[in-house]
């Protein structure tokens, strides 16, 4: 079901104008009203009526996460502070949090793009919502409540944890919808089924899951634990919390709500704006935000964008759900390489656990990647020809996808050091 | 007629090696012999052992990547051109050879050869024609 079908199947000349018009307003009051970005565009020499078209944004400053931080609490505020009628906060467990204030009119808009997020999954005025996002100053709960709202389901605002609870609940009252983080949708389907709980016998039928990464193998495991179909979810506390993208029920992509939030994709190290199709970082800009609107944000989300029509009849822009974070990213001879990408292919090779390490090194003037793969059965063998055999063709298969030569060295099991929670992927030996 | 040999994988560490056969001897398993490929980087270690399941179980579980392979031991008469006899038959039969070491022991007065043939069934087909003793894995075993 498509909420708002106006904008969600607008054609994309018609798409533009709404966006460039906005974009437009947005800066000029941007420039007016906030020192902060009068400042940056001024350091740039970009005035306000250099920016009459979308294809312009190129022009305008990048804002980064330290910008963030700098202006913290109410430096990028935009608004009349009086206006402001809620504020939310990042969890600022890396530094000063980050700070979303809201005036009625952005409440308004979280709202609608909440219900379009809903709608992804056929969410109704007769379904029951479980929201197990957590309440507070964290964008999660809030967010989904207010779009559930506006659809008008019959809303349970549990929050997060106490999942003995959550279980009980979801039994008694006959949840159709859940949305929480994927983590915690495989604690509730591990706990319920230790409890007996056949979830296949109830009414669940979709869940919205997001606020971290996770893996298509995970939605594996919760689509057949929960019984239920798993849509990946998108947002951040910067551009407005959940809302900014979401998958539809064809599971090929995260819709973004690009009337609202502007999409790039930018190459990481040097700025660039990035042709559709090729992987670097998500950037976003806020079109209609009145409170704290934010230009060109860098995400250091690593994904791309699909352009294609997707099968559900909507035409805004898809992204690739999350290929990794550019805090990973190498550049190795020139090109760009992502741990993901590596990844990806040791996973298409028959048995390959993804157990593995990148070391780059130069030498003289050139670069080297060794991929480092721990030995598993499959890959062993007791003549060395056909030990040899198996590193070539995973080199190839990784040649065939970083376009850049790397040398696979397979190492013994366990070898490769297991670290707490994040894996070290990356050993970077260059002194540069 | 086949016997199992067990290859292990090991990175060209020191003391690697030492640890294979420590463990080996914690868990009483002879080695009757073995032979070592190497690359620079690696190597493939091949034992032949008194009980090859026992021994495979045992590296498995301190985390070693381990096989069992079939090769074929072959008793060679132990004086000029023995072991050419036995090449020459494999060769006119078009039997090609992976690699093939041969044992330490001697109590038989024969030497053996271990041999690792693709299409061990047709060797040993060929060997049987030619009235030369295979070495089974009881004998093996009691050696």
């Amino acid at each position: 079901m498509i909420w708002n079908n106006e904008y969600e199947t607008m054609q994309p000349d018609k798409l533009r104008a709404v966006q460039s018009s906005r974009l437009c307003e947005l800066v000029a009051r941007l420039y007016k009203n906030v020192p902060f970005y009068k400042q940056k565009m001024d350091s740039l020499g970009v005035k306000p009526e250099h920016i009459k078209d979308i294809k312009d944004i190129v022009k305008l400053p990048f804002t980064t996460k330290d910008d963030m931080r700098e202006v913290y609490p109410l430096g990028h505020l935009a608004a009349v502070k009086n206006e402001i009628v809620e504020i939310h906060t990042s969890s600022g467990t890396t530094g000063k949090p980050v700070v979303d204030a809201y005036t009625q009119k952005d409440i308004d808009i979280w709202s609608e793009v909440m219900a379009r997020t809903l709608a992804m999954g056929d969410t109704c005025k007769n379904d029951i919502v479980q929201n197990a996002y957590g309440y507070g100053l964290f964008t999660g709960g809030l967010g989904v409540h207010y779009g559930a709202r506006k659809i008008g389901a019959n809303l349970i605002p549990i929050s997060g944890g106490n999942t003995k609870r959550q279980l009980q609940i979801m039994q008694d009252f006959g949840s159709t919808v859940l949305t929480c983080t994927p983590s915690y949708s495989l604690l509730l389907a591990e706990i319920g089924k230790a409890d007996g709980i056949e979830f296949s016998k109830l009414p669940l039928r979709v869940g919205f899951f997001g606020a971290e990464p996770w893996s298509e193998s995970m939605r594996k495991e919760t689509e057949a634990n929960l019984q239920l179909k798993a849509l990946d979810i998108y947002g951040l506390t910067e551009i407005i919390g959940p809302g900014v993208s979401s998958e539809c029920m064809h599971q090929d992509g995260l819709h973004i709500f690009e009337d609202h939030f502007y999409p790039e994709i930018i190459d990481p190290a040097t700025g660039k704006v990035l042709p559709d199709g090729e992987r670097g970082e998500l950037v976003f800009t806020t079109l209609t935000k009145e409170g704290t609107p934010i230009l060109r944000y860098r995400t250091r989300d690593i994904t791309y964008l699909m352009r294609e029509q997707c099968g559900c009849g909507r035409t805004q822009v898809r992204m690739h759900r999350l290929l990794g974070r550019t805090d990973d990213m190498l550049i190795v001879r020139g090109v760009n390489v992502f741990p993901s990408q590596i990844e990806e292919v040791l996973l298409k090779i028959e048995d390959v656990k993804p157990h593995y390490q990148i070391l780059v090194d130069r030498k003289g003037q050139l670069d080297s990647i060794e991929v480092q793969i721990e030995m598993t059965e499959t890959l062993f063998s007791d003549e060395i020809k056909n030990i040899n055999a198996n590193e070539k063709r995973i080199e190839e298969a990784l040649y065939g996808t970083l376009n850049v030569h790397s040398r696979v060295k397979l190492v013994e099991p366990k070898s490769i050091p297991r670290s707490e929670g994040k894996a070290k992927r990356v050993i970077d030996k260059r002194q540069l | 007629m086949k016997i199992k040999q067990i290859s292990i994988f090991l990175e060209n560490k020191i003391g690697r090696l030492a640890e294979v056969t420590k463990l080996l001897a914690d868990s009483k398993i002879n080695i009757r012999t073995l032979s070592l490929a190497e690359t620079a980087e690696f190597g493939v270690l091949r034992l032949i052992v008194s009980d090859p399941d026992a021994c495979l179980k045992v590296l498995k579980d301190n985390q070693f990547v381990a096989q069992e392979t079939d090769v074929i031991a072959v008793e060679v008469q132990d004086k000029p051109g023995g072991l050419n006899r036995i090449l020459e038959i494999f060769h006119k039969n078009d039997i090609n050879i992976e690699y093939m070491y041969a044992f330490v022991e001697k109590k038989v007065d024969n030497a053996i050869v271990v041999f690792r043939i693709d299409n061990a069934g047709k060797a040993i087909a060929v060997l049987q024609d030619h009235n030369i003793a295979i070495v089974s894995d009881d004998i093996i075993k009691n050696l």
